[in-house]
């Protein structure tokens, strides 16, 4: 095995990677992560997209989300997690949505095929918005958008006051029952920073959601964005949400 | 708890807005800040207006509200994440958050208007104390008067010129310490329920109406207790004022009313649902009818007909009770209510108070009574009763 | 100066109070607001690299393929290309940090093929999804191999679900 992880693994990689991945993966190899170099700030401006025609609520990325960020297992509390919309024929304003537990078993059918109805699974997380709503209220500075676009916490900062929860209008923050601090979605800034992808988009099955680099021309973000009729949640509230949706229906809250 | 969390939802909520986040404590903290905000007015009417019938509440509603104000930080304070580091909001304010400035409004207040006023007000007494006193109360008025002996006709005849100076000031920022709080929930524009540009000045109109009727009542309670004579002519005219106020915010709260209902927009379903059965008790009977249209009408009896000075007292007593639980109710539905349906406008859940745990009924109970244990001291401290006394030797007609 | 003071000495006190309550105010300002802070934006710029500083718990799908050669190549030509590893086989980053500290458990492909495959309304009508019912029974890795699902199933076992039907 050993023999084969030096021959294999170091050689195969650096043909696969970008230089900056290669070198954040030798770090994982290591088990120093925090020791990748290389990573410029102001070269970056992620984003996330959401494709919910791809979308088969399977809850991969709820479950991945827990667990790569030690987000407490209570059915309200997360990071990220999925909505089924349920559309009744000839009432398309007036939808049925569930969450079990955020999707994180699944969801159990509940509807029956060939009732004229519209059936679909939104994802949500943080929108990173770039005029964030819980950066404006946060009374100290403990959450605050990156130089590379993320909306991150500073854990050992935040008061625990909760007026950014009630300022985000998508519902992605909560307060953590072990820390008593905010926490939200922070893109896998772990990740994301070390030439990895989210643990959600990692393990995303069809690729409904994948987080994108809007500095990076060369990034797919860019075709999709282009190519798709792309919205974001709640427009009207000019957050200048950073999660672009593909497919999403105007039921969708 | 999970699955009395779960279980009170009815629709759909976004799951991390299952747990609410505001408590009861949050409720307790606008209702202090107006009694306060309100008490002041009260006080400013007799200085800056010129109002001598109510000057009789002068000294008490300023101490008032000094024993309120210490309180409102509290209930902040204990429903913190971490208590421990509330300091940063005073050493890193982010000045796009209406809370760390209201920690500015607040700290200017209380130290730069009211602790300066009732001191200017009050150094005569405290010098005379200080002369007559022994031990650690003689010690406490020197520290107090700042060791200065001076209370020459000159030096107070200066004391009243600074005092008239931070009172007027002291009104707009009376005004700016509660219109404050409204901006800290009308500012936020995820919450349909909050977010109108109504919400700073009705928050204001109903701290001066709730400090208003806490001052008359805290006034008649006292001299009963004191066994001082009620002065009548005062409580009439601080009785007229509450309905002149009342009148203008329960305006206020049916112009904002009567907007949500024409306008009807995405969110009003859900608000007008909300009304009809959470926040029925609360919002239709406690706030508008038995908090509301009853101490206006009853305030507004004596106007009409004429009613013995006994059956006044007892309309009054009745309607100032009232009027606390009415705005209080206020506050309940502003807060509570703001949480009690889902940001896509698709379900509701229930708020459960608990009882003795950090954030329950206890502490907000206790919470409420804290600041009357604090009047009592400040009364005991420096005493209003005295200089009042013979203060209406003449009376005036009633200058209606 | 002693003319300007007269009868106001006590006000010079107090204003004499509110500015040594400026200074400790400035003073506390100076020696408690955190290293950093302001760098960036109105945050501690440490803030970020705490954020960074966070250890990985999936591995992504390159770190496994740095040593598991044949099932991520066999996984790129098929139409599971897009699955990751990880969303099958587990958070694994501890495994490829040091592959004696943990031996991934196979999965159990009765449960976890479902998880995606099943049959939902919700679903986009292009995915392929079955129902129990209307499916042979069996384990599913039996006949369809994940690394390389086909929509006819592998030969072999199929006869005996015929002959298990009659």
């Amino acid at each position: 095995m050993t023999t084969r992880r030096e021959f294999v693994g170091k050689s195969s990689t650096f043909l696969v990677l970008s230089a900056a991945a290669a070198a954040a993966l030798d770090n994982v190899l290591e088990g120093t992560p925090e020791k990748a170099p290389g990573y410029k700030k102001a070269d970056h401006w992620w984003a996330m997209i959401i494709d919910i025609e791809k979308c088969i609520g399977c809850g991969n990325c709820v479950r991945a989300c827990k667990t790569e960020n030690g987000v407490s297992m209570e059915p309200y509390y997360f990071r990220t997690w999925v909505e089924r919309y349920h559309v009744p024929a000839g009432n398309p304003e007036h939808p049925q949505v569930d969450s079990p537990n955020g999707g994180y078993d699944g969801f159990p059918e509940k509807y029956k095929p060939g009732d004229g109805s519209k059936n679909f699974f939104v994802p949500k997380l943080c929108n990173h918005c770039a005029h964030s709503p819980c950066v404006q209220v946060c009374p100290v500075g403990a959450t605050f958008e990156s130089p590379d676009g993320v909306v991150l916490v500073d854990k050992s900062y935040c008061l625990g006051c909760r007026y950014c929860v009630q300022a985000c209008p998508y519902g992605c923050r909560y307060i953590d029952p072990k820390t008593h601090v905010v926490d939200k979605c922070s893109f896998c800034y772990h990740r994301i920073t070390k030439g990895l992808t989210t643990a959600c988009c990692e393990t995303c099955p069809t690729e409904a959601r994948q987080i994108g680099d809007l500095k990076n021309p060369a990034d797919p973000i860019h075709e999709f964005l282009r190519t798709h009729k792309i919205n974001v949640l709640k427009p009207q509230m000019a957050t200048g949400s950073k999660a672009y949706y593909n497919g999403l229906d105007g039921s969708v809250r | 708890m999970q699955d009395s969390l779960l279980s009170a939802v009815e629709g759909f909520m976004y799951p991390n807005e299952i747990e609410l986040q505001w408590s009861i404590l949050i409720v307790l903290y606008p209702y202090i800040t107006g009694l306060v905000a309100g008490a002041f007015i009260l006080a400013s009417l007799e200085r800056v207006f010129k109002v001598e019938a109510v000057k009789p509440t002068y000294r008490l509603a300023l101490l008032t509200a000094l024993a309120f104000l210490l309180v409102a930080p509290l209930p902040l304070q204990m429903h913190l994440g971490h208590p421990e580091r509330s300091l940063q909001m005073y050493l890193t304010p982010h000045t796009s958050s209406a809370m760390a400035m209201f920690g500015f409004v607040y700290l200017w207040y209380l130290l730069a208007v009211l602790v300066l006023e009732i001191w200017l007000d009050y150094r005569k007494e405290i010098v005379l104390m200080a002369r007559q006193a022994s031990g650690w109360k003689k010690l406490l008025y020197q520290t107090m008067s700042l060791g200065v002996d001076d209370i020459s006709e000159e030096s107070l005849a200066i004391d009243q010129k600074v005092g008239q100076f931070l009172t007027v000031i002291g009104i707009p920022s009376a005004f700016l310490l509660h219109g404050y709080v409204g901006f800290i929930f009308g500012s936020i524009k995820a919450n349909p329920w909050w977010s109108t540009p109504m919400m700073p000045i009705v928050f204001l109109f109903s701290a001066i109406v709730s400090g208003i009727a806490l001052v008359l009542l805290v006034y008649m309670v006292f001299s009963y207790i004191n066994g001082t004579r009620i002065d009548m002519v005062c409580v009439d005219t601080i009785a007229r004022y509450l309905m002149y106020a009342f009148i203008i915010d329960f305006t206020l709260e049916g112009i904002d009313l009567l907007h949500r209902m024409y306008e009807a927009d995405e969110s009003f379903k859900s608000l007008d649902f909300m009304v009809h059965t959470k926040l029925f008790v609360s919002q239709i009977l406690l706030q508008i009818i038995f908090g509301g249209l009853l101490p206006i009408g009853l305030l507004a009896l004596p106007q009409l007909v004429a009613v013995t000075e006994r059956a006044r007292r007892g309309l009054y007593l009745l309607a100032t009770s009232l009027t606390l639980i009415g705005i209080l109710a206020m506050r309940w539905n502003v807060v509570i209510g703001g949480q009690l349906f889902s940001k896509s406008f698709l379900g509701y859940t229930t708020y459960k108070v608990d009882f003795a745990t950090r954030e329950g009924l206890l502490p907000a109970i206790l919470l409420l009574i804290l600041p009357f244990l604090i009047l009592i001291g400040l009364l005991k401290l420096l005493p209003p009763w005295e200089s009042t006394a013979n203060v209406h030797e003449g009376e005036e007609p009633r200058a209606v | 100066m002693r003319h300007l003071m007269k009868n106001k000495v006590h006000l010079f006190r107090m204003a004499g109070l509110f500015v040594v309550g400026f200074l400790v105010f400035a003073g506390a300002r100076a020696v408690f607001v955190p290293e950093g802070f302001g760098v960036y934006g109105h945050y501690r710029a440490g803030a970020l690299e705490d954020n960074r500083a966070f250890p990985l718990v999936h591995a992504g799908r390159a770190a496994c393929a740095g040593c598991h050669g044949d099932e991520p190549e066999a996984l790129k030509a098929s139409r599971h290309a897009k699955v990751g590893c990880e969303a099958c086989h587990g958070a694994l980053a501890v495994h490829a940090d040091d592959p004696a500290k943990l031996t991934p458990k196979k999965p159990d492909a009765k449960t976890l093929c479902l998880v995606c495959h099943m049959a939902n309304v919700a679903k986009p009508s292009g995915f392929k999804q079955i129902s129990p019912e209307d499916h042979p029974e069996g384990v599913c890795t039996e006949c369809h191999d994940p690394h390389s699902p086909a929509d006819a199933p592998k030969p072999a076992p199929a006869p005996v679900q015929k002959e298990a039907a009659k």
